[in-house]
């Protein structure tokens, strides 16, 4: 009955979308108000009706309806219920109505939170917004619905859920990724509206640009938590394999993250329009495109399904649709937006060109390298698989020329820059970076290398001019205190999202560059000892947990003896300060065998240890990893994140909409929220 | 000219001269690291290159697993229903290899005949294949029905 209750809501919701597809868009065609009036309430429906259908299928989850044919697939009567809430989007079918549950919400906040936009505008934007959920409504009901029954025999138990997926980070993993690829669509909407009115000024950037930064913060929270769950969750110790899925998260990120900048150069100085809306066409397409990639199977990846072909060519179509015509409209009005202003070449204008080159050009090798396998299959080229080497080759470089180039471009002024100045600005950064970098090598006491000097030092230069430039622009007659606090939220989620690039790099550097991985067999009570630690393999024994059953190994590690080098005893002051516990489970339902890291972290390094396989006579297989500064990674991810969010929140843009809500309709503006917190700040 | 026409002009030639940069890069890398795929028939009827990085799979063989006893080398047999071939590892095998599924190894074939593996990658849920080693399979199937078709025409 639930499901059916689902069902039921589902196809409501479509038929909500539809009119919030249509109605109000006629209205801005024909100018009927009455028309336009119906965009809000027609996505606060939808989003209701579509709510009410993801509550219908997590109720069936958590009461273990087995008739339903997703639940039996994906759920099973021993799991943990917060496993059960998670394997709603466990698989295809649930995790697209979660992504049309979270665009509908994304609607909904639009429509909320838009209430100083002109009202032609928020028809428009809404109407386009409708018109992708309809896209996805119909690929939900017409291919993979999630209420489907399977009657008259149901199962009497679930399949279970897949156990690579039962754990925290998945359960958040793809919330946070779709809030991200989602999200795009509001920056695609206000594009298409901004075409199709003919109209694109500095106040639609003020308005795109907090919800660009909201989308690409989420964006970056979800390819974080992908990138830290596979490096302990499959047991590869890993953080970034170039996997098809990966990249096709990494895409509209990078363009999210052209956007970003280009709708920066298009608010505050009219510059590069057509592109910066090509850009936020782009970003979402990608997003498509990346849920066409893991949804169709036809990559080989560890996240790829089994699925039926008729969904990818359902949604190759609907991406045909959505690019082909977003493109067509981009290409028959861009030129109605008015002539480009012109631009110094030594200027803050130039330095977002030169940013939106550069993560053009690494988009444009992460498209091709991940698509380059499908063409070739297409055109009968032969099975083809493009490895990381390819990867590397390109991004090492390119992230290199990028951080340089934003350590100096987010100092430059904009209009133009002194030579002179910028030369007497970049002098101690020039100087202090490539030496701080030998320095902190010498003092680790790792080898000096190329590669992590080059990286180390463009991570290093970035930070510096760009604590330069704070130090610089918090100059204030009333003291630093002051200077610092009238430093806008925008300019700090800048700063913050930079040095966490910075962070990021230097994490990405000295992981790569001097982890020690070992890949050995044990027997009980044998020793290794790996980069400075020694770990003692004690025993393994056998647990339960509530699905599964688990082979625990124990691993006692101390500091290794300086003195003995290789093979060395034990020291009795070297006692161990910790234990490792590894697991190998089995899972009952599926049989399915699962690699359980025990990791001991640190913000310096981490201790990395993962049980093989049995190999007989008490040995195990077992990898001992010790990766430093691997923390950096995830921590320059969260600064990237948080600075996006922190930025989103700048007056600036509440103040735009105040001044919008002043020439457009003054009469309501009174009981209107967005002013009274402006009028608070002021 | 205008200056803001030329300007933009110059952009272009900018844009142009990198992108070309880039494809000529790109076609190059590309070269070097892409691995292709063969099934053990067409490594059997000697059309794998050697000596370069390729991709071979199919089902691993009931028994053909074998292991060192003092090291992680290890070895197994994949077939495609028509051939086998001889795969050498060291390291950890994946979860969820086991005999008798698909699995898909990435390294090179030497002189003598032998693929060693760099990286194994198996399966990761109980209904998925990767689609080169259900590809090749299904190729196998094929060629043995043709084969057949063409020993009854023969013997009719």
């Amino acid at each position: 009955m639930i499901a059916e209750l689902g069902h039921f809501a589902l196809i409501l919701s479509l038929c909500l979308a539809c009119a919030q597809a249509l109605i109000p868009l006629a209205g801005t065609l024909s100018n009927k108000s009455l028309w336009i009036a119906t965009a809000r309430p027609l996505s606060c429906g939808q989003f209701v009706f579509v709510a009410i259908s993801f509550a219908c299928l997590v109720t069936v989850f958590v009461q273990d309806d087995f008739s339903v044919a997703y639940v039996a697939n994906n759920s099973n009567s021993l799991l943990p219920y917060y496993y059960k809430v998670s394997a709603v989007w466990g698989a295809h079918e649930g995790s697209l109505l979660l992504w049309v549950l979270i665009l509908a919400g994304w609607t909904l906040a639009v429509a909320m939170f838009s209430r100083s936009l002109p009202a032609d505008m928020v028809a428009r934007v809404l109407s386009v917004m409708g018109m992708i959920s309809v896209g996805f409504y119909l690929f939900m009901l017409l291919t993979s619905n999630p209420f489907e029954r399977l009657l008259p025999f149901p199962p009497v138990d679930g399949k279970d859920l897949n156990p690579l997926l039962q754990d925290i980070g998945l359960i958040i993993h793809p919330p946070m990724l779709y809030m991200g690829y989602v999200g795009f669509s509001v920056a695609f909407a206000f594009a298409v509206a901004a075409l199709m009115a003919g109209r694109m000024d500095s106040a639609w950037a003020r308005w795109t640009r907090p919800w660009t930064n909201a989308a690409w913060s989420f964006l970056t929270v979800g390819i974080f938590l992908g990138s830290w769950w596979a490096y302990y969750e499959l047991g590869w110790g890993g953080w970034w394999f170039w996997d098809p899925v990966e990249n096709a998260s990494l895409m509209p990120w990078l363009a999210g993250t052209a956007l970003i900048h280009s709708l920066a150069a298009s608010e505050k100085r009219g510059l590069f329009r057509s592109w910066t809306l090509l850009l936020a066409i782009l970003a979402f397409s990608l997003s498509l495109l990346g849920t066409f990639l893991v949804r169709s199977g036809v990559l080989t990846s560890v996240h790829a399904f089994a699925t039926d072909p008729t969904r990818g060519v359902f949604i190759l179509a609907f991406l045909g649709v959505v690019i082909g015509g977003s493109l067509l409209l981009f290409a028959l009005r861009s030129s109605t937006l008015g002539a480009t202003a012109s631009f110094n070449w030594l200027s803050r204008e130039a330095g977002l060109l030169l940013n939106n080159v550069l993560l053009v050009v690494a988009l444009a090798m992460v498209l091709l390298g991940t698509l380059y396998p499908l063409l070739a299959d297409v055109l009968g080229w032969g099975k083809i698989s493009v490895g990381p080497p390819y990867f590397n080759f390109f991004f090492v470089p390119l992230g290199l020329l990028l951080m340089l180039a934003m350590g100096v471009g987010a100092n430059l002024q904009w209009k133009r820059q002194g030579s002179g100045k910028l030369f007497s600005l970049s002098k101690a950064p020039l100087l202090l970076s490539p030496l701080l970098a030998v320095l902190w090598l010498l003092l680790a006491g790792w080898d000096v290398k190329v590669t992590s000097l080059l990286g180390l030092t463009a991570a290093l230069w970035l930070t510096l001019f760009t604590l330069q430039d704070v130090v610089q622009k918090s100059s204030h007659s009333g003291g630093r205190r002051a200077g610092l606090a009238r430093l806008s939220k925008s300019y700090w989620g800048m700063v913050i999202a930079h040095l966490g690039i910075a962070v990021l790099a230097i994490g990405i550097t000295l992981t790569s560059n001097y982890s020690d991985q070992r890949d050995v067999r044990l027997v009980a009570g044998e020793r290794i000892e790996v980069a400075g630690y020694g770990f003692v393999f004690h025993s393994v024994e056998q647990i339960r947990g509530p699905n599964y059953i688990a082979q625990r190994g124990r691993f006692d590690v101390s500091k290794a003896t300086k003195d003995g080098g290789q093979g060395a005893s034990l020291k009795p002051e070297n006692k161990a300060f910790t234990s490792l516990w590894p697991e190998k489970r089995r899972y009952l339902a599926t049989g399915n065998t699962m690699t359980e890291a025990d990791i001991d972290g640190g913000l310096f390094r981490d201790l990395y240890v993962a049980l093989g396989e049995p190999l007989g006579d008490g040995a195990w297989s077992v990898r001992v990893y010790v990766k430093p500064y691997i923390r950096w990674i995830w921590l320059g991810a969260l600064m990237i994140a948080l600075g996006g969010v922190i930025a989103a929140f700048d007056k600036r843009y509440r103040k735009a909409r105040l001044n919008v809500k002043q020439t457009t309709n003054v009469d309501s503006s009174e009981t209107s929220p967005a002013l009274a917190l402006a009028k608070k700040e002021n | 000219m205008k200056p803001a026409r030329k300007q933009r002009l110059l952009v272009v030639v900018f844009i142009v001269v990198i992108a070309s940069l880039v494809v000529g890069l790109l076609s190059y890398a590309l070269r070097e690291n892409i691995n292709l795929f063969y099934t053990p028939s067409q490594v059997a009827a000697g059309q794998a290159p050697g000596n370069t990085q390729i991709r071979v799979g199919g089902m691993v063989v009931v028994d053909s697993l074998e292991r060192a006893s003092d090291s992680l080398d290890s070895s197994f047999l994949v077939s495609d229903g028509a051939a086998t071939l001889r795969i050498h590892y060291s390291g950890i095998l994946p979860d969820l290899f086991a005999e008798d599924e698909a699995a898909v190894a990435t390294g090179t074939l030497g002189d003598d005949g032998v693929f060693v593996a760099q990286q194994v990658l198996a399966k990761h849920d109980e209904e998925y294949t990767p689609p080169e080693v259900a590809d090749a399979m299904q190729q196998a199937i094929d060629n043995k029905a043709k084969a057949s078709t063409a020993a009854k025409g023969a013997y009719e």
